[in-house]
């Protein structure tokens, strides 16, 4: 390996047309794939991140202790497994659902079972925020449970809830880029064939520039609307 | 009207059990303003979460109109706390939804259609004296007006009911005022029962038409506001009333006799008893505490004389003292106690 030649002419005159023809499909299977494994995994960790509030025993639809702890227990589990290690774990299941393990839409069923559990606990810390006395509030009025979740604890928490699912989007891209390992697409896939295998730093460099890019108009976006949405800021 | 029947409530903490309350008996005629007092930790709050099933009692009952709370199915219950609603200390609105949103969640949580429930809402922000408000966000308000929606927002299901739990403590004495009245107005206009609960007696004195007294989860003294401000038989009340009272006056001079002197609604341009009693008696009495307070244009509360001399000019003084319009006397307890014993 030989770094100092890393960013010769040559090989940066390379960098650029592999930018020019391989990084827009890159970086749309790294989007797309991002995006399509927070959609699933919102939709099954936003209803599990409620049961984890409301289902507690001092919460407002108490579930049997034994249930709670299994759910705590089973998110616990899948949020411990490495990623990369997750991902060749669960190759049958992935297998079943998209009928291969190779590819960028078969990577979205391993990022989606990594992805609910920290969904689920980022979704119930943001609930956990939601001032008590304001679901008294709702309690006192007559709500019942759903109504509580429904008008009140799901949109009083809504900044929260924005900021901590672009926290989400921000590492589920992170590991996308792992996933390029085990015959998942996009950037990191790019950034390790030809970084570590071919040794080609300048188009390495390129894709993680990219990504870096790419993290910060997520995150910027997702301050600027959650800010955006937040009524309790008063020079709004 | 509602009745408290032997209520009690117990909590289980990590310390073991707290009795938060001990049968409480309480009745609360419609129309009422009823004032339920304490200090922190009396089991103001948990008396008050407990007429709405908040909290469940541990023992004894709830009646609404002779209806038991404690009986009513899930659905039943809610719908009871519709008839019973409750404005907080915090105010307790949304903040991420308008002053207009917040007043209609009643009302949409019922089932009511989006037009009507608008509709009612804007008439209740007008009725609470923010029409304006409706589009603003809790936190662009002052705390009074936050309240102010507050009371809207419990009013939007119609209630029988409206409990004010320490209602007015986040708020400034003048706003304070102001919030009082609006309850005041609601009580006369709507017919509303309203029950306050505080630890300032300056609010029951201001609004409430009747009074009961918690002290360590149990009803001291209950009664007319006037009847007890007058004559406070329960050490509690007194030093709710007179909290200026309630330390340094209890030290006696050896050999000295004390007096109470009660004023039970004297004219407030009473003649100047203790010059009087100077002059007529020649007993200079020293005043070592007092505290009265006007309700309405009377006056109420006590005032602590020290008496010089022998037992007799004590009993001259005590008998001049009595003729008195509107003043009751009393020899000081501890001191009869200790003439007793001598």
């Amino acid at each position: 390996m030989n770094f100092a030649n890393a960013f010769t002419p040559e090989r940066l005159q390379e960098a650029w047309e592999c930018f020019l023809n391989e990084f827009p499909l890159a970086i749309w299977e790294t989007l797309y794939s991002t995006l399509l494994a927070t959609l699933f995994a919102v939709v099954i960790g936003l209803p599990l991140g409620v049961l984890l509030v409301t289902g507690e025993q001092k919460g407002i639809r108490p579930l049997p202790r034994p249930l709670m702890s299994f759910l705590n227990v089973l998110i616990n589990l899948l949020r411990s497994v490495p990623f990369i290690i997750l991902m060749v774990m669960i190759i049958p299941l992935t297998r079943v659902i998209v009928g291969t393990s190779v590819g960028t839409m078969a990577s979205v069923i391993p990022l989606t079972v990594a992805a609910f559990p920290f969904i689920a606990r980022l979704v119930e810390s943001s609930l956990r925020e939601v001032n008590p006395n304001i679901i008294e509030a709702a309690q006192s009025m007559g709500a019942g449970s759903w109504q509580i979740v429904f008008h009140v604890m799901l949109p009083e928490s809504v900044p929260s809830l924005i900021t901590n699912i672009t926290l989400a989007i921000t590492t589920i891209m992170g590991y996308t880029a792992m996933s390029g390992a085990v015959g998942g697409g996009g950037l990191g896939k790019l950034a390790l064939s030809y970084g570590y295998q071919r040794y080609r730093f300048a188009i390495l460099y390129l894709a993680v520039i990219v990504l870096v890019i790419i993290t910060q108009i997520i995150q910027s976006f997702g301050t600027w609307l959650a800010r955006k949405c937040d009524r309790r800021l008063k020079e709004k | 009207m509602i009745e408290l029947r032997n209520l009690s409530k117990l909590f289980t903490t990590v310390d073991g059990p707290v009795d938060a309350l001990k049968h409480i008996n309480l009745t609360v005629q419609d129309g009422d303003i009823y004032g339920i007092i304490g200090m922190s930790g009396a089991g103001k709050s948990t008396l008050v979460r407990c007429i709405n099933m908040l909290e469940k009692p541990t023992e004894g009952s709830v009646l609404l109109d002779g209806k038991d709370m404690g009986t009513l199915t899930e659905k039943e219950l809610r719908a009871m706390r519709r008839k019973i609603t409750m404005i907080f200390q915090g105010f307790n609105l949304l903040m991420q939804r308008t002053c207009l949103k917040n007043v209609m969640l009643p009302m949409k949580l019922g089932g009511m259609d989006r037009a009507r429930a608008e509709k009612r809402a804007r008439e209740l922000l007008e009725l609470v004296g923010l029409p304006d408000k409706a589009n603003s966000y809790p936190a662009q308000l002052s705390g009074g007006q936050q309240q102010r929606v507050a009371i809207a927002r419990a009013l939007a299901t119609e209630p029988q009911v409206l409990l004010c739990d320490e209602a007015t403590s986040a708020l400034d004495p003048k706003t304070t005022h102001a919030i009082l009245e609006l309850i005041r107005d609601i009580n006369e206009k709507l017919g509303i029962t309203v029950i306050v609960i505080t630890h300032q007696m300056s609010v029951v004195q201001e609004v409430c038409n009747r009074v009961a007294i918690l002290e360590n989860g149990v009803v001291v003294e209950e009664g007319e506001v006037s009847e007890v401000f007058s004559n406070p038989r329960a050490d509690a009340t007194r030093n709710l009333i007179y909290p200026e009272l309630s330390e340094g006056v209890n030290i006696f001079r050896e050999g000295g006799q004390r007096v109470r002197v009660i004023f039970n609604g004297a004219m407030a341009s009473r003649e100047p008893l203790i010059a009087k009693m100077a002059v007529e008696c020649r007993i200079l009495a020293s005043i070592v505490g007092a505290s009265t307070r006007s309700v309405g244009d009377r006056a109420y509360g006590y005032m602590l004389l020290d008496i010089p001399g022998t037992p007799e000019d004590l009993a001259r003084a005590v008998s001049y003292l009595s003729k008195m319009p509107d003043i009751t006397v009393q020899v000081e307890a501890e001191y009869a106690a200790k003439e007793g014993q001598a």
